[in-house]
């Protein structure tokens, strides 16, 4: 099991958004989460990553599992492809950014500078940061946003062969993503929270 | 540690980057107090430390909005705060590479700004030395209020705000240090006390800006 995550109550604000999630992911699975736009899904993604804290409930994972990929994707537009790479790469004590490249078919923009990209091209950039990491989980926030087809080909493929070298994703998308037989799909609507604010908290106040 | 203090310094000197910005400053501030202060070469020179301590320090503050904000923006501070580099060594990488394009450049480029302002040649040595060891204090403080008024819209005069009374002990130390090397008296005593804030704040600092700066990530 890389994480399980047990009636998990989340805020924004003072606002509670989702109560009670509760969901678990395993080895070489992937799950899409869907909602609509507000839900709290992005602040889901942040909670369990550690990047916020949780209002309450139980995530259970491994240490330094997952890496993160949202619509800022921390390109730097003064830097080449592959210098941006090459430094997440460094972060990450990882050799290989080559391989990322290909798979991502940046090969050919690899030295050109980052602001000179479009949308599309720099969303790949941001993508084949998840290859470099070699982390265990990858957490993406609308990954598809400002692909072409082919491109979402690319990212679907890329995915499927982390899921079969045991790895995870944890998904959020509106788009419809071929991942295979071991993609689960989970609606958060259903868990909306009832009462939304919550008022002795002192996170309110941070 | 090295990848974010390479790659800052790098993004400094890309165009777009803001190094030579403070250095500017500095000399404008410099070329343009003689200019006001009228051609008093004896009161000049007398107030020539203070006055290029002072340019040293609001360049400085120029640059701090710099240091965390564009990271913040796109998303780099989130990446870098789930990966496995610490977030105090973040910090630290980042207040060096503030410090080695703005606050080493200023030192160097001192004695011949205090040139212009006609130092005595005696402080030239001192002048430098107090920049050169009390600029890394300024650095550190500063990116300790850059992660105090993250995400905020035009946080750059708060920043200020902030940021100036924690300047104050490192610019009294640092221009008497200068002041005391220009006319060759004993200077033992600001110059201690200079080089305790600075070893003092990057000891601590880094700390609690990784602290601030978890909590302005969520």
């Amino acid at each position: 099991m890389l994480l399980s995550v047990q009636d998990l109550c989340i805020t924004r604000s003072s606002q509670v958004l989702l109560a009670n999630v509760s969901f678990d992911l395993a080895s070489g699975e992937a799950l899409i989460l869907k909602g609509p736009n507000g839900l709290g899904k992005t602040t889901l993604l942040r909670v369990i990553t550690g990047l916020q804290p949780a209002l309450s409930g139980k995530i259970i994972t491994q240490e330094d599992i997952f890496v993160y990929a949202a619509h800022a994707d921390g390109v730097k537009p003064s830097l080449t492809v592959t210098e941006n790479l090459q430094f997440w790469a460094d972060i990450f004590d990882s050799k290989d950014v080559s391989s990322a490249l290909s798979a991502f078919d940046l090969n050919e923009l690899k030295s050109s500078f980052a602001g000179l990209l479009s949308a599309g091209q720099k969303r790949r950039v941001g993508l084949a940061r998840m290859l470099i990491s070699n982390r265990l989980v990858w957490v993406l926030d609308e990954p598809s946003v400002s692909l072409d087809s082919a491109s979402i080909l690319q990212l679907e493929a890329v995915i499927k062969q982390h899921l079969q070298n045991g790895g995870g994703a944890l998904i959020v998308t509106h788009a419809d993503l071929d991942l295979g037989p071991r993609c689960k799909t989970l609606h958060l609507d259903e868990y909306k929270s009832k009462s939304p604010v919550y008022d002795h908290c002192a996170e309110a106040f941070l | 540690m090295r990848a974010v203090l390479l790659r800052d310094l790098k993004l400094a000197m890309r165009l777009g980057g803001g190094f030579g910005l403070a250095i500017m400053f500095f000399l404008i501030v410099t070329v343009l107090v003689p200019l006001g202060i009228g051609p008093d070469l004896a009161l000049l020179s007398a107030i020539s430390s203070g006055i290029l301590w002072v340019g040293a320090l609001l360049a400085c503050l120029l640059s701090l909005d710099r240091i965390l904000s564009l990271d913040y923006e796109d998303g780099t501070l989130d990446h870098l705060a789930i990966s496995p580099l610490p977030l105090e060594n973040v910090i630290l990488a980042k207040a060096t590479a503030h410090w080695l394009t703005t606050g080493l450049p200023l030192g160097l480029a001192s004695p011949l700004l205090g040139l212009m302002l006609g130092l005595p040649l005696e402080g030239f040595f001192w002048l430098l030395l107090s920049l050169v060891f009390g600029t890394p204090a300024l650095s550190m403080i500063g990116t300790f209020g850059a992660t105090l008024t993250l995400g905020l819209k035009r946080g750059g005069l708060l920043l200020s705000i902030l940021v100036l009374p924690l300047y104050v002990p490192t610019l009294i130390f640092g221009a008497e240090v200068a002041r005391r090397g220009s006319i060759g008296i004993e200077l033992q005593t600001p110059l201690w006390m200079l080089l305790g804030v600075s070893f003092g704040v990057v000891a601590v600092l880094p700390f609690a800006s990784s602290a601030v700066l978890r909590i302005n990530l969520r």
